[in-house]
């Protein structure tokens, strides 16, 4: 079947079987390989991407459910080539990360929630990344990145 | 994990999506959000030969109050009931728990006709039409007909929609007293291991559903007939398991979910009397 979407503002269009998924379209047609695939049963987040703005498992959509969509990795999120997005700024700033795989998804999965909650509590974002899974359990400065994000104040030590 | 190979249409209204299960009958599968169908389908439980794509009858996607009830249509995404204003103010316990399902990527593409009609028993939102006495509205090639939800579940995994039905709609009663959730689970964004649902409903009684405790999204009936009968919440809660079957599993054994159901029976219910909600 034919589909078409625009990935990171450019268009693409291919013909593609109904039982491909979208992170493999993403990976394995377009090359996109930022987005990572972990547990594969929309458990873990790792996948994350932005679906027309909103923050989906890309493991448990099929690339012909986003025909004609918009879709954002975290290859498309920074607004150039030497810059960041705020949120990606703020994961290096506070050290969001330890091995890394988990990132692209907390980050596009943070990008979401922040489009919802403008100005959230620490509870907000402890709760708005449950679908995210670090097995590095490095959810603390994590929770201070996005906090840092949205412009908010970022515990010296996070409360929970 | 990639699914089985398998044919796919996307429907263009109901009358096509009806269309087109008549025409392949027992080999087609509705798809909405697809967040119980297609992991079952990479996991190769579910095997259909054909997929019909229902996920874009946006005419399908509305919360709206209709004199004393609420009709929400079934491709409402679990996010948009979460913040539906009508839902909110006359259903908030339905509006509560649609923001209880999952994690907030899978309330972006779930929706609430999926989650009914896939009738899975540790499922949240069943238990909650259940608890407010709601009716389900199908299609099919007679027309539409009305179900209530208490003879919707018919088995594990089975509802009363024929194969050439699809569940166009949810009914359910404004309620203006109380209501509690409790969802006990293990892992943030796990289906519950047991839930307990309590409304108090317009006519003074107070009704109680059960979520992961039999084949099936149930009522605690012996529970329901207790406080009919003048029990107290502690004494009703106590009931709770009574004549249910819940599984065992790896996350608890049968003996663990009927002391869950009694602990957040009583606890729903003491919610429920206090007219928390």
């Amino acid at each position: 079947m034919r589909v078409g979407m625009t990935v990171n503002g450019k268009a693409h269009e291919q013909e593609v079987e109904p039982r491909l998924l979208l992170v493999h379209y993403l990976r394995d047609v377009l090359g996109l390989t930022g987005t990572n695939i972990g547990c594969d049963t929309t458990s873990c987040g790792a996948c994350t991407v932005l679906l027309d703005g909103v923050s989906v498992k890309s493991c448990t959509v099929l690339a012909v459910q986003a025909d004609g969509a918009s879709v954002t990795t975290i290859e498309g999120l920074a607004p150039g080539p030497d810059q960041l997005h705020p949120v990606q700024q703020a994961f290096r700033e506070h050290h969001g990360l330890q091995c890394g795989y988990c990132t692209p998804g907390m980050v596009m999965a943070a990008t979401s929630l922040l489009a919802e909650h403008p100005h959230p509590t620490e509870q907000q974002v402890r709760e708005g990344l449950e679908g995210n899974l670090c097995r590095c359990t490095g959810y603390h400065n994590i929770v201070k990145a996005v906090l840092a994000a949205a412009g908010g104040e970022v515990p010296k030590e996070p409360v929970a | 994990m990639i699914p089985a190979t398998f044919d796919y249409r996307r429907a263009d209204s109901v009358a096509d999506a009806l269309a087109l299960l008549h025409e392949y009958g027992d080999e087609a599968k509705l798809l909405a959000g697809g967040h119980s169908l297609l992991p079952l389908m990479k996991l190769r439980l579910a095997t259909p030969q054909m997929l019909v794509d229902v996920g874009r009858l946006g005419q399908l996607s509305y919360v709206r109050q209709e004199g004393d009830e609420v009709a929400i249509g079934a491709l409402t995404r679990h996010r948009d009931l979460e913040v539906s204003e009508v839902a909110r103010h006359s259903v908030p316990v339905l509006a509560h728990v649609a923001g209880q399902v999952g994690d907030p990527q899978v309330r972006h593409r779930g929706t609430i006709g999926g989650s009914i009609a896939h009738g899975d028993p540790a499922s949240d939102l069943p238990a909650v039409v259940l608890a407010l006495g709601g009716t389900l509205v199908v299609d099919g090639p007679g027309g539409r007909r009305e179900i209530p939800s208490t003879e919707f579940f018919t088995g594990f995994l089975e509802t009363a929609v024929r194969p050439d039905e699809m569940l166009v709609e949810i009914r359910v009663a404004s309620t203006a007293g109380g209501w509690s959730f409790q969802k006990f689970n293990r892992r943030a964004q796990d289906w519950a291991i047991v839930g307990a649902v309590a409304v108090a409903a317009a006519d003074g009684a107070t009704r109680v559903s059960l979520v992961h405790m039999g084949a099936t999204p149930l009522r605690a009936a012996a529970t329901e007939s207790a406080l009919a009968g003048g029990a107290t919440p502690a004494e009703a809660a106590a009931v709770a398991a009574e004549g249910l079957e819940p599984p065992s599993d790896a996350n608890a054994s049968r003996e663990y979910r009927r002391h869950l159901a009694e602990v957040l029976v009583r606890r729903a219910l003491e919610d429920v009397s206090l007219g928390h909600g």
